[in-house]
């Protein structure tokens, strides 16, 4: 034996496993555990599916009570056939997890904090904003409540049991490509997860507040309150509300009353004070909404109605959404479900369809604490020092010992900014959330019963119990009716109850209810013959509650959509699959002549009036291939900037700009707008069309560029793409070729957009199209990862297979059959 | 024709040790450290047995893996990792990973036993 090389070989052999079995930190990030990656046997090469991989098998579970039968059709559908309810979401639960369990995880690590435990400290100001704004206190409320109705307990168990089932059928080079990739393991899943998710998705609907909150205290507390009123207005000229202007609404059953010290100590009326609160580490997308609408038969060629909706959220892969047929013997539905949650959350079934949109209602609001000192045990209300509940949230950070986050919970909720968690901005300030996803939530019955829902009263008893998000639901049956119900629980406010953050020292700045479910605005059957939505304002101003600052409700898209299916008639599917994919800008509409007013074309460079020429002739329509819709946007956002900047600019603390709307109705009937000045040029004042011209100018440069790189259409300036939840490139589809935008039906931003398309037409044999932008399988190294981003980027529907299950068994389109039995 | 059996038996064994997916990936080491003392060579030759014993396994394993998948995950590792979306590199980085990990397993081995 040669001793020397022998121990330099094997030191070698034992650093390079060394070296290949750790993560290597690059500048980027961490790659993964090299050796074990690369392994075939072990790492991502066991993720790569084959393409004709087959999806039959055989299993047994003894938790099934009895028989169900799976068949996979062509695009990967599961058609799930349940002799018993409860087995069917056991199935459900299975299929989610063995099509998308990395995402149902990951979704519920960020839900509950907990993303620092599993890719290390850079994520650890949303794991301590989410916990702050309690989103796994209202998880377990919500899960303690439903836990008291036996029969959701049982199915949200079976669902944990059957997504368990899949995890522990698992070995260990079968788990999905991304924990190989960042690292970790799957763990158990449990009830309490399903509950996250919901939050998670409470969150992103309705917790835009939890930011604009702060940052509209910051523009009262800057502009005082009279300014503040006329950039942050509570009505739109143009809106075309979801109830039709001129209904009449009842005597309302509360009528909530401003405490007698608002104008001071509230709106500040008359006064400036500064200081204030800071921009939150995660912020929901403003244009996170939604289209739905339901024509009756008297407007369609069948003489049947037709339901279409298209939820308005972030673009992702995996999606979101996961489509599925349950059959049991009590209903048969089809629809959009949630990896992570069981049951059909937008679909149809024998007998009716239903689809939702966001409400936009405010139903956040921070109040100001006194506590009497930073052990947050004691706080100062209605003249007394009360003892705060204390909660803690420990956030397991990789690599790193674990944060133990103190929350004082007091009678409006947990107090999320404290001296603890703090910024520049929120200057120590003891600031308490109280927001309606922190109630005791009822929301997957809804969806339960919903997919079990027979007809009309089916359907208002299903969304009766609907608390968070609030939802527009629209509806349709075989039987002939439509109806729309927004529904949720909304604080009954006076004028700008919560706008900005309210004092918190006694209870007159309290909620003085909620709403009454039955008097939320709804719709049935109206004489026009159509329902619609699209976050717009549910009600014009004679609705007897305060619906929330103008400026949560995009206002074009409900112009577009009623404006056109007032018109239409003889309406039929593919007329609808036009309309969800229209790219007409109403806002482009009204905006493009107040532009052209104050452009002086004699004062043009060449360059300037072909830009402007292109803007003239420009069709108003965001479709692919237009110039004039890049052109348009990147004068209107010049102007914005050249009205706003200064004024914005000045204040350090941040501010939610004025909405669109807001300063295109104010150039429209002011054309001496105050906020035109720049006010950083003592000694001039700048009329709009100095700001027009300014803007043009600005504009064209941009525009030049955009020309250089061959971007000046529509879709390649916009950019679509859709990431993954990672961000990682590889793994996303970039710069697709798909209009649309902002204002438009078509609502597809860079990274935004429908995210489910839906129509479904109430004939005897139902006929539904949908499509969403991902694929019904969450692994990157399969096939049906993103199947159907091209088809939906194009504007292309899948005619849904929606049958019965000896049809099923017969049919050429199902390619895989599963069958799961106890024994 | 000791080479051919080495690099061969170097294989199957890894090949092997890697079906216990519960064990580490490197179980391989212990497997291709045997096979060199067991079939004794030259360092050199103990070395190529090893390294290419791997290589061939590995790489071989990611090929009929990468072809039955079509590629599709292949060009995506082969951004991220980032190899220029190459699945023809990345699967020879693969099998020169394997191979570079086995070839001083099987070196260490050949020093084991002193050379005649």
């Amino acid at each position: 034996m040669r001793i020397v090389p022998f121990l330099i070989s094997g030191l070698c052999t034992v650093g390079l496993v060394a070296v290949l079995n750790m993560q290597l930190t690059t500048g980027t990030g961490k790659t993964p555990r090299l050796g074990y990656f690369l392994s075939p046997q072990h790492g991502f090469w066991q993720n790569a599916e084959a393409a004709n991989t087959g999806f039959d098998a055989d299993l047994k579970f003894s938790d099934l009570k009895g028989k169900v039968d799976v068949y996979m059709d062509d695009r990967l559908v599961p058609h799930i056939y349940a002799e018993q309810d409860i087995d069917a979401y056991y199935v459900q639960g299975f299929l989610h997890a063995k099509f998308r369990l990395w995402q149902m995880e990951f979704q519920t690590h960020v839900a509950a904090g907990r993303l620092s435990e599993i890719v290390g400290e850079d994520r650890l100001p949303t794991d301590r904003f989410f916990r702050r704004l309690g989103m796994v206190y209202g998880a377990e409320q919500s899960m303690a409540n439903m836990e008291k109705n036996p029969e959701m307990k049982a199915t949200v168990q079976a669902y944990s049991d059957g997504v368990n089932a899949y995890i522990q059928s698992l070995k260990p080079e079968q788990i999905p490509f991304e924990y190989k990739l960042l690292d970790y393991k799957p763990e158990a899943w449990t009830p309490l997860k399903t509950y996250l998710f919901m939050m998670f998705m409470a969150y992103d609907l309705t917790a835009r507040g939890a930011t604009t909150d702060l940052q509209m205290t910051n523009a009262k507390n800057y502009f005082g309150y009279d300014d503040f009123n006329k950039l942050y207005p509570n009505v739109q000229d143009s809106l075309d509300p979801i109830i039709p202007k001129g209904t009449e609404y009842g005597y309302p059953g509360i009528i909530p009353v401003a405490p007698k010290n608002v104008d001071s100590v509230y709106l500040n009326k008359n006064k400036i004070i500064s200081g204030s609160t800071a921009m939150a580490p995660v912020v929901a997308d403003k244009d996170n909404g939604s289209n739905n609408w339901a024509v009756s038969g008297s407007k369609t060629k069948s003489g049947r109605p037709i339901l279409c909706n298209d939820p308005h959220l972030g673009l992702n892969l995996p999606s979101l959404w996961y489509e599925v047929q349950i059959s049991t013997p009590s209903h048969n539905t089809y629809g959009a479900s949630f990896p992570g949650a069981p049951a059909v959350v937008i679909g149809f079934n024998d007998s009716i369809a239903w689809g939702v949109t966001n409400a936009g209602r405010d139903v956040i609001d921070y109040y100001d604490m006194k506590f009497k000192d930073s052990t947050l045990s004691d706080y100062w209300f209605n003249g007394d020092w009360v003892k705060a509940e204390q909660r803690t949230e420990t956030i397991k950070i990789k690599g790193k010992p674990d944060l133990v986050e103190k929350i004082a919970i007091t009678v409006f909720g947990p107090v999320m900014y404290d001296k603890a968690y703090k910024n520049a901005s929120t200057d120590g300030k003891y600031l308490a959330v109280k927001w309606t996803a922190h109630a005791p939530g009822n929301g997957l019955q809804t969806f339960y019963e919903l997919d079990r829902a027979k007809n009309y009263n089916d359907y208002q008893k299903a969304i009766s119990g609907w608390l968070c998000p609030g939802q527009n639901f629209a509806f349709a049956s075989k039987a002939g009716d439509i109806a729309i119900k927004q529904q949720g629980a909304f604080v009954a406010r006076w004028k700008r109850q919560g706008d900005a953050i309210m004092p918190g020292t006694d209870s007159s700045y309290m909620w003085q209810g909620i709403i009454p479910a039955d008097e939320n605005p709804m719709m049935k059957n109206p004489a026009r013959g159509f329902v619609s939505s699209a976050n717009q304002m549910s009600t014009d101003s004679t609705y007897p509650y305060y619906l929330g600052a103008a400026n949560s409700f995009p206002l074009y898209r409900g112009i577009i959509i009623n404006r056109k299916l007032s018109v239409m008639n003889a309406i039929t599917a593919e007329d609808m699959q036009h309309l969800q994919m229209e790219n007409y800008n109403v806002f482009a509409e009204m905006a493009r002549p107040v532009l052209l007013k104050f452009i002086d074309e004699k004062t043009l460079s060449g360059e300037e009036k072909k830009y402007i020429d292109i803007l003239k002739s420009w069709n108003l329509r965001g479709d692919a291939s237009e110039k004039g819709a890049t052109v348009f946007k990147c004068i209107w956002d010049s102007l914005e900037t050249e009205v706003w900047g200064d004024e914005f600019s000045k204040n350090k603390l941040p501010m939610t700009w004025p909405d669109a709307s807001t300063l295109l109705e104010n150039l429209l009937k002011d054309s001496a707008y105050r906020f035109a000045d720049n006010i950083n040029t003592a000694n001039k004042t700048e009329s709009i069309r100095d700001d027009v011209m300014a803007a043009v100018k600005k504009a064209s440069g941009k525009l030049h560029y955009y020309e250089d790189e061959g971007k000046l259409e529509w879709a390649k300036s916009k950019d679509t793409r859709i990431n993954h939840l990672l961000k990682i490139p590889a793994l996303s589809r970039l710069h697709l070729p798909i209009g649309g935008g902002t204002h438009m039906i078509n609502a597809t931003k860079d990274m935004h957009g429908p995210s489910w398309r839906m129509i479904v037409h109430l004939t005897d044999e139902i006929e539904a199209y949908g499509v969403y932008p991902g694929g019904q399988s969450g692994n990157p190294g399969s096939k049906y990862y993103d199947t159907f981003v091209d088809s939906w980027a194009t504007g292309k529907y899948y005619r849904i297979l929606f049958i019965k299950k000896e049809a099923a068994a017969k049919s050429d389109k199902m390619k895989w059959h599963m069958t799961f039995t106890n024994s | 024709m000791k080479i051919l059996s080495a690099i061969a038996i170097t294989a199957f064994l890894a090949y092997v040790a890697g079906l216990y997916t519960s064990f580490p990936w490197w179980g391989f080491v212990v497997t291709s450290l045997i096979v060199s003392v067991a079939i004794h060579q030259k360092p050199g030759k103990a070395f190529l047995s090893g390294f290419l014993g791997l290589f061939l396994l590995w790489a071989g394993m990611a090929l009929l893996k990468d072809a039955a998948n079509e590629h599709i995950l292949s060009a995506k590792v082969a951004q991220i990792l980032p190899l220029g979306g190459s699945y023809l590199v990345l699967i020879l980085v693969t099998g020169i990973v394997g191979g570079l990990v086995s070839g001083f397993a099987a070196l260490t081995g050949s020093y084991l036993r002193r050379s005649r």
